[in-house]
């Protein structure tokens, strides 16, 4: 800004609750954006992956040898070429190239780097694979008879007997004597007594079914290792700080010397949290090839290789008095893990914590155990577990207040969480807007009116009946202490044009980080956004941060981003006061300039103060740094403890039109209230929010990834139905600005919460409308129609863990 | 052995010679042979119109047509929107209404709503529901790019006017 143009007084403005378009947009609106589809690297060879034929099967003999001998192929890599493998994922029970078994179909046999993609796949059609079939394990109530198939077996020597090996080697050599993945056991209070205290006491078994994440953009990896060794990946992580340890281990490297760059994402949604088998071949074939590899899935690929949500079967005790205090919740789930265990085995992490803590319950128990079977692996999805749990919780809320006689929303609100409650899991809810959310979305929802005349018009004539359902989340919104650390490093530069570049851990997956962070800077040090480049790509570069998941980055970057921020402001403030020798308190910076505080008069304009800084006897850069880690604690072993700085939470009422004759069960409008803190970026917010809206509308009413005996049947956007735009209903957001004291400008995390309770009230609104409840995800025309007409067999599965 | 053949199209208002594979997709021509990466591979099965371009005034899903087929037409890209006064109304509309969130299924959506925009310069949310049925968007719930196409479309209006 030229002198000239000073004005007179500047008075102060912000930011914060602005429409800010992204950053990004424009590159993206342009279709000037390099995914990494789009990038290329001189010499690179193109890399496609053998998969399995079969779902459960040993591995007889693999002979790769006409493979090998195509023109055009650089490496052909199979288990045996790689005898240092070592385990990966969350359990380390498996090898990126299987060994001597397949346990599902998407597993890995062999892999080649060639001169095309079309080379490379004719390359593994010529590679031959005899096996020799195993039994299926399709079910998890199968997987834990005692009986069962195992899936991990325990290796035997040469003579058949059992070898026993040393205490900590790793599932993938060790095996495992039955199926069971993981177990998770919580209590508080004693649930004994507090059915005991009950009047009411319910119990239904619940099952939720298989989703995938369908990012636009298909997985992809590129590697290149340089002539010394160094390796450096494109990758589409959302942890990069996490896969540069993980992978260093995976390939026996010094971390140091392996870097990741993101290039832009085309889409996360918690899929990209685990390494994947792809990711770790393809660095093994670019060290074979001395080349860079890159390595692309189809669509199909995307579908059979991807994580999914974990498939939950949910047995669900609850009880309360007449005057409509919840008395206990009794919980037992049982999750099929697929033959591999990635983040979806724990999301009980996640689920615990609407049980015990959504609403007040005195006595809560959860069991969970997560079993292998030969099904896809469940890896994280935006909500991790919370939708599968809060579709149980809300439809047993419902279900209490029919029983006692109360209206839905009033026994809700009687036993909503306030602020200042300390759970009995050791949440602690500083800030806490959930009366506030019931409320206003039952207000604007007109739910209660709406629900009475629902029900009075079910026996009217005409096959389209209507209803209106309501549930409400709690999730994490001030990070999630489930590693060492939870925290977020900043580095800030201004420079002599008082341009900012804004340094930051945090990646941006499509969810306009890089523009809210940008955003927090701005506000202090008084700037316009387009002040701002923001570096968040490339480890070499950024600092340190545990990555994007958990609703984490608004608070955790954005705590990190404003303490840089604030620093910077401070050195600019000090040097002004001795410019104009006055006291720091007097200035502060507006429209970019130093101003009196007081009345607005701007002193210099911020470039020319940071150049005189500069070209000075005592010449200096105004640089700084700022290490944000959030006041919240691990988990003690009883899964107790106040894991998160800030907590968000939700409601959200659901309009159908259910047609009785069809099935086909129509979302007309959706009534969202969200206690986010505060808003920062209106426009961002709304769109995170109504995204994740359609995405519970999918998991919902359309979205159904089936598998049967193993396989996956619909890998396509043809048999795999997303909302598409005409389908997707009214959406009406509200903001329940409850301050949090510790968030950013008083923000918490949105993220993962609007998708969070659609499924639960859609149950709801659709036994409004009809009287019938379906306890079983999603609901299909089919299903609807088959629940309706009373050819569906009430499902109950009969609470079981493992001694 | 794969056949080659020789094709001459009009690329974005410019005329290109390309020797292309019999077997190739419109797609992999524009990403793969001549450099524009604009236009997206999502599916590859003409579901998801993250690959939409504009033959000869109609939009199609560029994976399910062949490269040789481009012989003698129009083909406009998401890079030929660039400087035409209702792209340029329509990509600002996206940027300001945040219709932009990863950004995947963006370009096709563009395409599609710059098509939509010069057939139908009078559209309701309805209509442009319709129009982009066939461009799936896994981020934003379609709304705000609804509400971008349709507040385009009132731009270009009060402009004529």
């Amino acid at each position: 800004m030229k002198v000239a143009d000073r004005p007179a007084a500047i008075a102060p403005d912000t930011l914060i609750g602005k429409r800010i378009p992204k950053m990004d947009a424009p590159e993206k609106a342009s279709g000037k954006t390099r995914y990494i589809h789009d990038i290329n690297l001189p010499g690179q060879l193109h890399a496609k992956i053998l998969r399995s034929a079969r779902v459960h099967a040993r591995i007889v003999r693999i002979d790769t040898s006409a493979a090998r001998r195509l023109p055009g192929v650089h490496v052909v890599l199979t288990a045996a070429d790689l005898p240092d493998q070592r385990p990966i994922g969350v359990a380390k029970d498996h090898l990126p190239l299987k060994r001597d078994r397949v346990r599902s179909q998407r597993d890995e046999i062999a892999a080649v780097a060639a001169d095309s993609e079309e080379i490379a796949e004719q390359a593994l059609r010529l590679i031959k694979v005899d096996y020799e079939d195993l039994p299926v394990v399709s079910n998890a109530l199968d997987a834990i008879k005692p009986d069962a198939v195992l899936i991990h077996p325990e290796p035997h020597g040469a003579d058949g007997s059992h070898l026993h090996l040393k205490p900590g080697v790793p599932i993938a050599f060790a095996g495992k004597k039955d199926n069971i993945a993981m177990r998770f056991d919580y209590a508080h209070g004693d649930v004994v007594q507090g059915e005991s205290q009950s009047d009411v006491v319910i119990e239904d078994t619940f099952k939720l079914h298989y989703v995938t994440h369908c990012c636009m953009g298909v997985s992809g990896v590129i590697a290149d290792f340089d002539a010394s060794g160094n390796l450096l990946m494109y990758s589409n992580t959302q942890v990069p700080f996490l896969h540069k340890r993980e992978f260093a281990e995976y390939l026996n490297m010094d971390p140091a010397r392996i870097r990741i760059v993101q290039p832009p994402i085309g889409g996360g949604f918690g899929s990209k949290l685990d390494i994947y088998p792809f990711e770790v071949i393809c660095v093994f074939l670019a060290r074979a090839a001395r080349r860079p590899v890159k390595l692309v899935f189809s669509r199909e690929e995307e579908f059979l290789a991807s994580p999914t949500r974990q498939p939950v079967l949910l047995t669900l005790r609850s009880g309360c008095r007449r005057d409509g205090t919840l008395t206990f919740r009794q919980v037992h789930t049982l999750h099929d893990n697929g033959a591999y265990t990635s983040w979806g085995a724990t999301t009980p992490f996640v689920m615990m914590q609407t049980f015990s803590s959504l609403y007040r319950v005195p006595h809560c128990e959860y069991h969970t155990t997560a079993v292998y079977t030969n099904n896809p692996y469940a890896g994280s999805f935006r909500g991790y577990g919370n939708l599968q749990a809060t579709f149980a919780v809300e439809a047993h809320m419902d279900k209490l207040a029919e029983a006692i006689g109360m209206d839905p929303l009033e026994f809700r609100l009687k036993n909503a969480q306030v602020p200042g409650e300390v759970t009995g899991q050791g949440m602690s809810f500083k800030s806490c807007g959930f009366q506030d959310c019931l409320k206003t979305a039952a207000a604007r929802s007109d739910y209660q009116r709406k629900r009475r005349e629902c029900v009075a018009a079910r026996d009217k004539s005409g096959p389209i009946k209507r209803g209106i359902g309501i549930a409400s989340m709690l999730h994490v919104g001030g990070g999630a202490k489930i590693y060492p650390s939870d925290g977020c490093g900043t580095i800030l530069k201004i420079d002599d044009f008082a341009h900012v570049t804004l340094i930051t851990g945090a990646s941006e997956i499509g969810q306009g980080s890089e523009t809210v962070l940008s955003q927090l800077v701005c506000e202090e040090l008084g700037l316009p956004i387009s002040s701002v480049t923001v570096v968040n790509n490339d480890t070499d570069i950024t600092p340190w941060d545990v990555g994007v998941h958990a609703s984490r980055t608004t608070f955790i970057a954005g705590n990190s981003a404003i303490g840089a921020a604030k620093k910077a402001k401070a050195k600019i403030l000090a040097a002004a006061a001795k410019k104009f020798e006055c006291a720091e308190g007097d200035l502060t910076l507006r429209g970019g300039h130093i101003v009196r505080a007081a009345s607005g008069e701007p002193l210099i304009d911020l470039a020319r103060l940071m150049r005189s800084l500069h070209f000075s006897d005592k010449a200096e850069l105004v640089m700084t740094t700022f290490y944000y880690e959030p006041p919240s604690q691990h988990q003690d072993k009883g899964f107790k403890g106040d894991v998160s700085a800030a907590y968000a939470w939700a409601t959200q009422v659901v309009e159908v039109e259910v047609d009785t004759d069809t099935g086909i069960v129509k979302m007309t409008r959706v009534t969202g209230a969200h206690d986010v803190g505060r808003v920062l970026n209106r426009l961002g917010i709304e769109g995170q929010i109504e995204g994740g809206v359609v995405m519970g509308q999918g998991y919902a009413l359309t979205e159904n990834l089936m598998i049967e005996e193993g396989r996956m049947r619909n890998p396509s956007f043809r048999d795999y139905k997303l909302v598409t735009a005409p389908e997707i209903p009214e959406i009406d957001v509200s903001f329940i600005e409850s301050m949090d004291g510790e968030g950013p400008q008083g923000a918490k995390g949105v993220g993962e919460a609007p998708a969070i309770c659609i499924a639960a009230a859609t149950a709801n609104a659709i036994e409004n409308a009809t009287g019938v409840r379906i306890y079983e995800l999603p609901f299909t025309p089919e299903k609807v129609y088959r629940a309706l007409h009373g050819s569906a067999e009430k499902l109950y599965w009969k609470p079981w863990k493992p001694e | 052995m794969s056949l080659k053949h020789d094709i001459a199209f009009t690329l974005n208002g410019v005329q290109r010679k390309v020797t292309v594979e019999v077997g190739m997709s419109a797609l992999a021509m524009l990403r793969d042979v001549i450099g524009l990466t604009g236009t997206k591979y999502g599916c590859g099965e003409g579901e998801c119109g993250a690959c939409t371009i504009i033959v000869d005034g109609a939009t199609l899903n560029s994976c399910l047509m062949f490269a040789v087929d481009c012989d003698g037409r129009r083909v406009t890209t998401i890079e030929g929107l660039t400087g035409d006064a209702r792209a340029d109304a329509l990509r600002d509309a996206f940027v300001a209404h945040g219709a932009v969130q990863c950004g995947f299924c963006t370009p096709g959506l563009m395409v599609q709503a710059s098509h939509l925009l010069a057939h139908h310069p009078e559209v309701d949310a309805a209509a442009v529901k319709r129009g982009i049925e066939g461009n799936l968007c896994r981020c934003t719930g379609y709304k705000k790019i609804v509400e971008a196409i349709v507040s385009a479309s009132h731009v270009e209006q009060g402009a004529a006017r």
